[in-house]
């Protein structure tokens, strides 16, 4: 027993300063340029030995902490390393006329004054809150009444639940150019016989965005149906029945004891839809890509019709190069859907107090 | 409640009309993969020109085009997807059980910057993501970029909190004196939690697990920037936008693609459907 800890001690030991030893001679590697092709893996095994050795440290009080470490390690490294740091780091940049890979000076609120000098860039932004509050309505309604019929007592239920919530398995650059076919092959020839309409609905700004509107709610309803069949589930039997023999009929009953019975699902169905079409960026770029023109807003011709704020980002940084800008209008998106949240869930949770 | 016999009529076929609906694209896809390219453009809803040998000749045009490389790019995602996954698996339960049993001041903390960063949209950090994955893999000399294991590292960064968050709230509900026993039986507390507490896990992990799986499939914004367009590797979504860019208006190699990418997905979908569905609300409402 005393001999096998001991073992297990030098063991530790041996591993402690092989893995400090290690990291410390890849981060001299690191400093020095030497551009040799082991540091990089010197700097895992040395990390590694480091852990197991901290793992293996022959102590009693302290091992219950050291394996706390241990566990939390991994996670809250790659946390920091994808999230933290490039968020703090994106803020400083986006005071900043940095180009992707170095910056050179702070320019202060310059990109933030710049992009509310673009038209393009409001109305992106005006646009997207468009799009936001008529998914917000309709996919919660869609949503909601699919869901009664889901859960009414019907034959093959199981099979529309199915059916209706398949869309939302698909990625949405696919379904983008599924539904691009769909508009531009498909569509086009039923509308030009039924009203002479030549050209595509994605060919036309308006119908092109009531064209993303309807695709987005063909994702995505089915989802939030799931979500409403859940808490309508949940609503006690008993109740219901007890609501039919005061004779109350089926509107009274949706709305006086189911709709205020699952008040806390509204809530969560209302942020998810807030939250994503907010983010909404796949379709928008596989449906019209932003195309669509506008012939005055603001002064000038603009040919961002159908550009949602998330792609309007991507554009400004990936195909104009602008990155500083592309941040500073990201940080901005940031705070926007942060208010947003905020407000909406402080709305939904008073109401469903006063409910 | 019975229903009168016509209301339930008028409901079912209102339904079925959703249904149509909803599949109709599905119907597109798998009906155009059998027709070439002409039939596809004089008659993309019908079954006329439809035929078998057209449906094996589009499929090997796409599966054997060099700039789509089907295969290549379908393993890399399956490898992608697994991978993270499992790594998210065993951290984030590692990760919310220290969190979740050691009240201290800092684990706290640690859980509310979990939660609140699940509000950060991903725009906010790619741009800084991708030139500090750039600049930190050339400095200690490891590809982070273009290279599976940097992506894994970033999903498993981009997935930790909401993982945390749905595996917390599951752990907080496993009696402690189960712990308790296991110490006092003299069980070590990393034995305890891969011995005790992880297989207790199980049902909450299969719902984390769907979530996570159905974003990192078909995410296509982090593969785009980390992995480049036209790079050496490529995710499914990723060579899908490429192929579509090179081959614009092609429809016929277009949809063949869209089938291979949806394929994937409505098999898995068929075999657990009732997890999937479950796993997908069970995550919404935690």
């Amino acid at each position: 027993m005393s001999e096998n800890s001991t073992s297990k001690k030098m063991l530790s030991l041996v591993l402690l300063a092989a893995g400090a030893a290690g990291l410390a001679v890849a981060l001299f590697l690191d400093f020095s340029g030497s551009g040799s092709p082991i540091r990089g893996t010197l700097l895992i095994a040395g990390a590694v030995a480091l852990l197991v050795g901290m793992y293996l440290f022959p102590t009693v009080e302290h091992h219950r902490s050291i394996i706390n470490f241990i566990f939390l390690f991994p996670l809250l490294f790659t946390f920091a390393v994808t999230v933290i740091i490039p968020l703090l780091l994106g803020i400083f940049y986006s005071f900043t006329d940095w180009n992707g890979i170095k910056f050179s000076g702070f320019i202060g609120f310059a990109n933030y004054t710049a992009m509310f000098k673009e038209p393009a860039f409001i109305w992106s932004v005006l646009l997207t809150f468009l799009f936001v509050v008529f998914n917000m309505i309709l996919v919660n309604l869609v949503g909601f009444m699919l869901a009664l019929l889901c859960t009414s007592k019907l034959k093959g239920v199981n099979f529309f639940r199915a059916a209706y919530f398949l869309p939302n398995l698909i990625g949405g650059i696919v379904l983008g150019y599924i539904w691009q076919f769909a508009f531009n092959n498909v569509l086009v020839q039923v509308t030009s016989k039924l009203m002479g309409m030549q050209n595509s609905v994605l060919a036309n700004t308006k119908t092109a965005f009531i064209a993303i509107i309807v695709v987005y709610i063909w994702q995505y309803a089915g989802y939030i149906m799931l979500i409403y069949v859940t808490g309508l589930t949940t609503v006690p039997k008993d109740v219901l029945e007890a609501s039919q023999i005061d004779g109350a009929n089926a509107l009274t009953t949706l709305f006086k004891i189911k709709i205020p019975m699952i008040a806390s699902t509204i809530t969560i169905c209302t942020f998810l839809t807030l939250t994503s079409a907010f983010k909404q960026f796949d379709v928008n770029m596989a449906l019209t890509n932003g195309t669509g023109s506008v012939a005055d807003f603001m002064g000038s011709y603009l040919t961002n019709g159908t550009q949602m704020l998330a792609l309007n980002i991507y554009n400004t940084a990936i195909s104009k190069n602008n990155y500083a800008l592309g941040q500073a209008k990201a940080v901005l998106f940031f705070i926007i859907l942060a208010t947003v949240s905020i407000i909406q869930v402080r709305i939904s949770n008073k109401k469903e107090v006063e409910m | 409640m019975e229903m009168k016999k016509s209301k339930k009529i008028i409901l079912t076929v209102l339904g079925i009309i959703v249904a149509v609906y909803t599949l109709f694209p599905f119907y597109l896809v798998v009906m155009n993969t059998f027709k070439n390219a002409n039939g596809i453009v004089a008659n993309p809803v019908g079954l006329e020109g439809v035929s078998f040998s057209q449906l094996m000749s589009n499929l090997s045009a796409v599966v054997n085009n060099s700039n789509f490389n089907f295969w290549y790019a379908f393993g890399t995602s399956v490898i992608i997807t697994v991978i993270s996954l499992a790594v998210l698996a065993l951290f984030g339960g590692m990760a919310a059980w220290v969190i979740c049993r050691n009240k201290t001041k800092w684990s706290t903390v640690i859980y509310m910057i979990f939660i609140a960063s699940m509000i950060i949209p991903f725009q906010v950090v790619m741009l800084p993501l991708i030139s500090t994955f750039r600049d930190v893999g050339n400095f200690v000399g490891l590809p982070l970029l273009q290279s599976i294991p940097g992506i894994v590292f970033a999903y498993c960064g981009f997935g930790g909190a909401m993982t945390v968050f749905i595996l917390t709230g599951f752990i907080k509900g496993i009696p402690y004196e189960l712990e308790e026993a296991a110490a006092i039986d003299g069980c070590s507390p990393e034995g305890t939690f891969f011995r005790i507490i992880f297989p207790l896990l199980t049902p909450v992990i299969t719902t984390v697990t769907i979530l996570n799986g159905m974003w990192i499939w078909n995410d296509y914004l982090l593969p785009s920037l980390m992995l480049g367009q036209n790079g050496k590797v490529k995710t499914l979504p990723v060579a899908v936008q490429a192929f579509v860019g090179s081959y614009v208006k092609q429809w016929d190699l277009i949809l063949t693609a869209a089938l291979l990418a949806i394929i994937p997905m409505v098999i898995i979908f068929l075999v657990a459907q009732k997890q999937i569905m479950n796993g997908m609300v069970e995550g919404a409402i935690k």
